[in-house]
């Protein structure tokens, strides 16, 4: 018998193909495994599956043109792409925003920031298995799709504020509606801690898993809330406040080991602090113009370069824009999160299990699209 | 004595309208458990499930099969063709055996064999070999993880599962379920054998690879596990399979911890006991599917070791100290 069946000199390796067809690959991503059994000896995140040229199509429209390409590149944080958009453009032209549209921009930007981590929750939960906090999150997150569907006009891909101002004013409903969702979302946290963080299946599974350190994450520039996991306190919104964010008292949650528990934490506590900061700019908002007087729809720089960094809900956010004094951008590019976030993964994914790989994957929170733009 | 009876024209009838019975009985239980099932995650979930299709979406299941029976039946190109159509046959007949010996009423056992139980545990086995063949012959390597992965579950699972129910055997001297089932008159076995009864509820919710430990099939990392490239109705066989075995392992802990057809301390309140055996074994059932819509999916190696280092040492002292018990009193 032993002479039918020969034993391999080696431990026979294979390697498998983890998308781009894959439940949870959160987009068209495809991470190259090579296996033994069931533990990763070499995982390689291959992007570019839904590259739509969004750079190359800043360089052939207007500023104004470009706006809705912004939100389509991060579909979950839309308004926070459209912001930075339109402050990097404000910043390039000289363009200062009354008092009001700056708060209004704060309470929307804070509203997504809050739904697109109510949808990372309820999606890594899925990838944990767990089917029914996803609901539990999307009807959460239906409520803000309304409050800002009734003041932009859309709900996912959000074309909301104006080069200096807003498109629209929000009105006491808003208000009354933004106010009522916060208090509901707060009255939420008991049930997800019931059902979620207090399971031993699910810290059994998020503990000491995909673990990235300060080290690792500098060598990567990884950013956002997977950073702030390691236990470094840095988001543009403290760093380099922009808009109106240097008024408000928040704070920056952080972690200590950096493991995808740490990381579930941090995006629960930022939730929680993002209200704190929507109740503020409620309370501080003044009356007067949302936008500016003369509506400027086709903006002239003057020629000159702009760098930008704002904090999407994924991490540092940056547009580079160039101009040569024409209404169209010389350049446009874009420093998404993602990429690095990503990108790390070739070296957390070592030695994992598989179905810690998509633990992993689940907790830093991607979206593809916005690295393939 | 089974020479004269086998001979007889009424033990025949017998058997083949109870086949008959069982054929259909299984078939109608695991849709109605699909809607079920459907229902439970949506009223979990704070929805409603289908409503749209019959009352209640009752129908639904139906024409779901219907659906299924008219898929095209897709086999990879290079696939292990003969293996690949065996498997869902493999896997759904076993179930139907499993139907004879269960005990359903007092007069409603199609046949009450001395190694009833025995019967049952030797045919749910072969769910798993049928597995492994399908993951197998798929020729995809999702679908051989899946196989993989339930073959160690099961060879893991079994041992806590078998040792659980030695413990009842034990008190009763008996594999037969008419007897182990009339044993539990005044007291059911779950208050006698807690641990027992958790073991074993935990082990058959294993065994049947439901969530939270449904990584043969976890969906978020093997796409649909051991039958990725399972269409139509061999799919179709998979699935009311998974139905069918949760009926079972729930009828048995039925009849072995909560006291089959009897009422509660031997009070029937003059419901017959076959309506005290569907209705245990379907409270059971929204366990089962209670816990699928609760919690996340267990990491396989911590399954394992759940399996080798806490149930089967546990289980191992129980049997133990009932053994002691049965023979100091």
């Amino acid at each position: 018998m032993a002479e039918q069946f020969p034993q391999p000199a080696q431990q026979q390796l294979y390697s498998l193909n983890l998308g781009p067809q894959h439940p949870s690959t959160h987009g068209v991503l495809r991470v190259l495994l090579t296996l033994d059994g069931e533990y990763i000896l070499e995982a390689d995140p291959i992007i570019g599956y839904g590259h739509r040229g969004h750079e190359k199509m800043g360089e052939n429209r207007t500023y104004l043109q470009f706006m809705p390409n912004a939100s389509r590149m991060d579909y979950l944080s839309g308004l926070l792409y459209n912001h930075g958009f339109c402050l990097a453009v404000e910043k390039l032209a000289g363009i200062e925003p009354p008092e009001r549209a700056k708060y209004i921009r704060v309470i929307c930007a804070e509203l997504n920031r809050i739904s697109s981590h109510l949808l990372w929750f309820g999606t890594f939960l899925m990838d944990l298995g767990a089917f029914t906090p996803f609901l539990y999150c999307f009807d959460d997150r239906e409520n803000i799709l309304d409050i800002l569907d009734r003041v932009s006009g859309s709900r996912l891909t959000y074309s909301y504020c104006r080069f200096g101002g807003v498109a629209r004013d929000v009105d006491d409903v808003f208000i009354e509606q933004t106010r009522a969702f916060i208090k509901r979302l707060r009255s939420r946290w008991p049930d997800y801690h019931n059902l979620v963080t207090k399971n031993v299946i699910f810290i059994h599974r998020v503990r000491d898993v995909g673990i990235i350190d300060k080290d690792l994450a500098r060598r990567f520039g990884v950013t956002g809330p997977n950073l702030r996991a390691a236990g470094v306190a840095f988001d543009m919104r403290k760093v380099e406040p922009y808009e109106v964010y240097d008024r408000f008292d928040f704070e920056i949650p952080t972690g200590s080991k950096g493991d995808a528990l740490d990381r579930y934490r941090v995006r629960l506590e930022e939730m929680e602090q993002s209200c704190r900061i929507i109740e503020q700019a409620l309370d501080q908002m003044p009356d007067g113009p949302y936008r500016q007087e003369r509506v400027r729809l086709k903006v002239k720089p003057p020629r000159g370069e702009v760098y930008f960094a704002f904090e999407s809900a994924r991490g540092q956010t940056a547009y580079y824009l160039v101009s040569d004094g024409s209404p169209y951008p010389y350049r446009v590019h874009v420093r998404v999160p993602s990429f690095g976030n990503l990108h790390c993964l070739t070296e957390v994914l070592k030695e994992t299990l598989v179905a810690d790989a998509i633990a992993i994957l689940g907790s830093i929170d991607i979206v593809v699209p916005e690295i393939d733009r | 004595m089974m020479e004269a009876a086998a001979t007889s024209g009424a033990y025949w009838l017998r058997l083949i309208v109870g086949l008959v019975i069982v054929l259909i009985f299984s078939q109608l239980n695991a849709l109605f458990l699909v809607w079920l099932e459907r229902k439970v995650a949506g009223h979990i979930q704070v929805r409603l499930g289908p409503m749209e299709v019959g009352p209640h979406g009752l129908l639904q299941t139906i024409v779901d099969g219907i659906k299924l029976v008219g898929k095209e039946l897709i086999t990879p190109a290079r696939a292990d063709r003969k293996l690949f159509v065996i498997a869902p046959v493999l896997v759904f007949m076993p179930v139907l055996v499993a139907f004879l010996v269960l005990p359903f009423g007092p007069e409603l056992i199609i046949r009450d064999m001395n190694v009833g139980l025995l019967l049952i545990f030797a045919f749910s086995t072969f769910s798993v070999l049928a597995i492994l063949v399908g993951g197998w012959a798929s020729n995809n390597k999702y679908a051989l993880l899946g196989a993989i992965r339930s073959v160690a579950q099961a060879v893991a699972y079994e041992i806590p599962l078998l040792l659980s129910v030695m413990s009842v055997v034990l008190m009763v001297n008996s594999f037969r379920f008419s007897e182990l089932v009339m044993a539990q008159q005044r007291v059911w076995f779950v208050f006698l054998q807690p641990v027992a009864a958790l073991i074993y509820f935990i082990c058959a919710t294993a065994e049947t690879n439901r969530a939270p430990f449904d990584i043969p099939e976890a969906e978020s990392e093997l796409v649909a596990g051991f039958h990725t490239e399972y269409s139509g109705m061999r799919f179709g066989l998979f699935f009311l399979a998974e139905y069918t075995n949760m009926f079972i392992v729930c009828a048995v802990a039925t009849s072995l911890f909560f006291g089959g057809w009897h009422g509660p301390f031997g009070f029937s309140f003059k419901i017959p006991g076959v309506v005290w055996f569907l209705a245990k074994t379907y409270v059971l059932l929204f366990v089962l599917m209670w816990f699928r819509w609760t919690f996340p999916r267990v990491r396989f190696d911590q399954l394992m070791n759940f399996s080798w280092k806490v149930l089967i040492p546990l289980s191992m002292l129980n049997l133990v100290i009932t053994a002691l018990v049965l023979k100091l009193v």
